[in-house]
């Protein structure tokens, strides 16, 4: 292959990593600028202003939102990844048949449309008499935040070696604290890297939460929904630029902060 | 011993809050509202209104799902060309919108889209006339790929990277042109990552009710906004549990696909 012809696909291939670049970030760009225009027209820029993000977090409703997001999702992170854990111990110690049916009911979550675990869980909620309220998007989040959690931790779990977990007990160690010194500093990773997957998905979510609410509790994602069905506001654009900028952060410092140990 | 004990809190969850509630939705799905068994929920689905709203879905859903498909194969290839890590920044950058929030996507995709919105206004500065943009089938599907593309590209991406440099090299010296590495290598090679980003796209776009929502305004009704409406607006739960059961099977379908391709090795996440 000559050299212009390589030259050629290169920039042929740059050319639609740009298109595509532009197709994914345009409108979120677009919605940034008009965070920031005074005037309320999407088409008309009346010059710089600061005022949508002054009234959003003055707005009740918006500042509550948030924090039922952020507590929702910590809170359902945190329980998940306890019970996850725990779970995946145990699933990796049982025999394959029973492996295989948990392994399978815990990818129900996975796969299943959003909408049908919600109205299951809704249709559960108001069988077992439990109000929809704060307490039942925990639950649903939860539920859905388990299954993630385990699949992190499981192939950790299948790294370790088993026979430095029974060295430790044969040194005197008792099962918890084998457990503590020698396994759970491997599977560390896993259950960190579960419990951040757990806190996305929970800050991501709206069908589910949309379905198991009840009247009185927002998150972020559902006072979105309503809002903009009302009408779109320029706080909303304030605060997708807000959470953009968060989110980037965030997957940044996650994705490229300097790792302690080399793989 | 003690370590199967450990699975006890999650058994328990799990049959309370993911084997009952289906339970419930089965059983819902199949009695009315006196209790007695009945398959009419089901059936409901052959009417007009509801058998329209399922093919739209299906449609619009498919279409959704190829032209992902045929945008992110390629973005794929490249990336995997370009022979940088996992974590590189270049591949960063396609997975980023993944993970900000879904409405506030479709919200910017609105305001583009809209009468009064930013697309229009640029065509009418330029003296051009306004196009109805909004409320169509073009603005749903749209909407479903900007959404869900992220998730068609990563399972890709993941599976490309694992196809051996060598394997690819020895195909080119053994004289075959790029047409034919692509449908003898690339293609096959690459069969599990396409399936499982198949239905990480379609399984969403078909039971949406929120992109048809926002772009489609209330015209357009997929099966999603009719299940969703059953439940928030109608509440007939048992119509609306009948029709879900009709939208699992198409998951479970799915579901199936994935078993038989994906070995195990998760989808990338």
């Amino acid at each position: 292959m000559n050299k212009t012809r390589l030259m050629l696909r290169k920039l042929v291939q740059d050319f639609y990593l740009v298109l595509i670049m532009v197709f994914l970030y345009a409108p979120i760009a677009t919605m940034m600028v008009l965070s920031f225009n005074s005037s309320k027209s999407r088409t008309q820029w009346g010059g710089f202003t600061l005022r949508w993000y002054t009234e959003m977090f003055a707005s009740r409703n918006i500042v509550d939102a948030m924090y039922n997001t952020l507590l929702i999702a910590f809170l359902s992170a945190l329980i998940a990844t306890l019970i996850g854990t725990a779970a995946a111990i145990a699933i990796n110690s049982m025999r394959q048949v029973p492996k295989t049916i948990v392994m399978g009911i815990t990818n129900i979550p996975m796969l299943n449309a959003d909408i049908v675990t919600g109205i299951s869980l809704m249709l559960a909620f108001i069988a077992f008499g439990i109000s929809l309220g704060f307490q039942t998007v925990l639950i649903a989040h939860i539920t859905f935040n388990i299954p993630y959690v385990i699949l992190s931790v499981m192939p950790k779990l299948k790294q370790t070696n088993r026979y430095t977990y029974e060295a430790a007990m044969d040194l005197g160690a008792g099962p918890v604290q084998a457990f503590f010194k020698v396994v759970f500093p491997d599977i560390l990773p896993g259950v960190l890297s579960g419990f951040l997957l757990a806190f996305t998905m929970s800050l991501d979510d709206f069908i589910i939460t949309h379905f198991t609410r009840g009247a009185g509790i927002n998150t972020l994602s559902t006072l979105i929904y309503s809002e903009v069905r009302r009408g779109i506001k320029p706080s909303m654009y304030a605060l997708s630029t807000v959470i953009f900028v968060v989110v980037l952060a965030l997957l940044v410092i996650s994705n490229f902060a300097p790792k302690k140990q080399v793989k | 011993m003690s370590k199967k004990m450990l699975a006890g809190p999650y058994l328990i969850w799990m049959v309370g809050f993911i084997m009952i509630p289906l339970a419930l939705i089965v059983y819902y799905g199949l009695t009315d509202r006196t209790g007695a068994f009945t398959v009419a929920n089901v059936m409901a689905i052959t009417t007009a209104e509801h058998a329209k709203a399922l093919w739209l879905s299906l449609g619009l859903s498919l279409v959704s799902t190829v032209i992902c498909l045929l945008l992110a194969y390629p973005l794929a290839m490249i990336l995997r060309g370009r022979n940088m890590g996992q974590s590189s920044f270049i591949v960063f950058i396609f997975i980023l919108p993944m993970w900000m929030n879904f409405l506030l996507r479709t919200l910017a995709w609105q305001t583009l889209l809209e009468k009064n919105g930013v697309i229009n206004g640029i065509l009418s500065t330029l003296h051009l006339p306004t196009q109805a943009l909004i409320n169509t089938s073009g603005a749903i599907i749209l909407g479903m790929v900007y959404n869900f593309l992220p998730f068609m590209v990563l399972p890709i991406y993941n599976v490309l990277c694992k196809i051996d440099d060598n394997t690819i090299n020895a195909a080119r010296d053994l004289g075959a042109n790029f047409l034919q590495t692509l449908l003898r290598i690339w293609i096959p090679l690459s069969i599990p990552g396409v399936i499982s980003g198949i239905t990480m796209v379609f399984v969403p776009a078909l039971t949406t009710f929120v992109i048809s929502n926002l772009l489609g305004g209330s015209k357009i009704l997929l099966i999603g906004n009719v299940i969703e409406q059953e439940f928030t607006k109608g509440s007939n739960w048992h119509l609306g549990s009948g029709l879900s059961l009709v939208l699992m099977i198409f998951i479970l379908l799915s579901m199936a696909l994935i078993a038989k391709y994906d070995k195990g090795e998760g989808s990338g996440f």
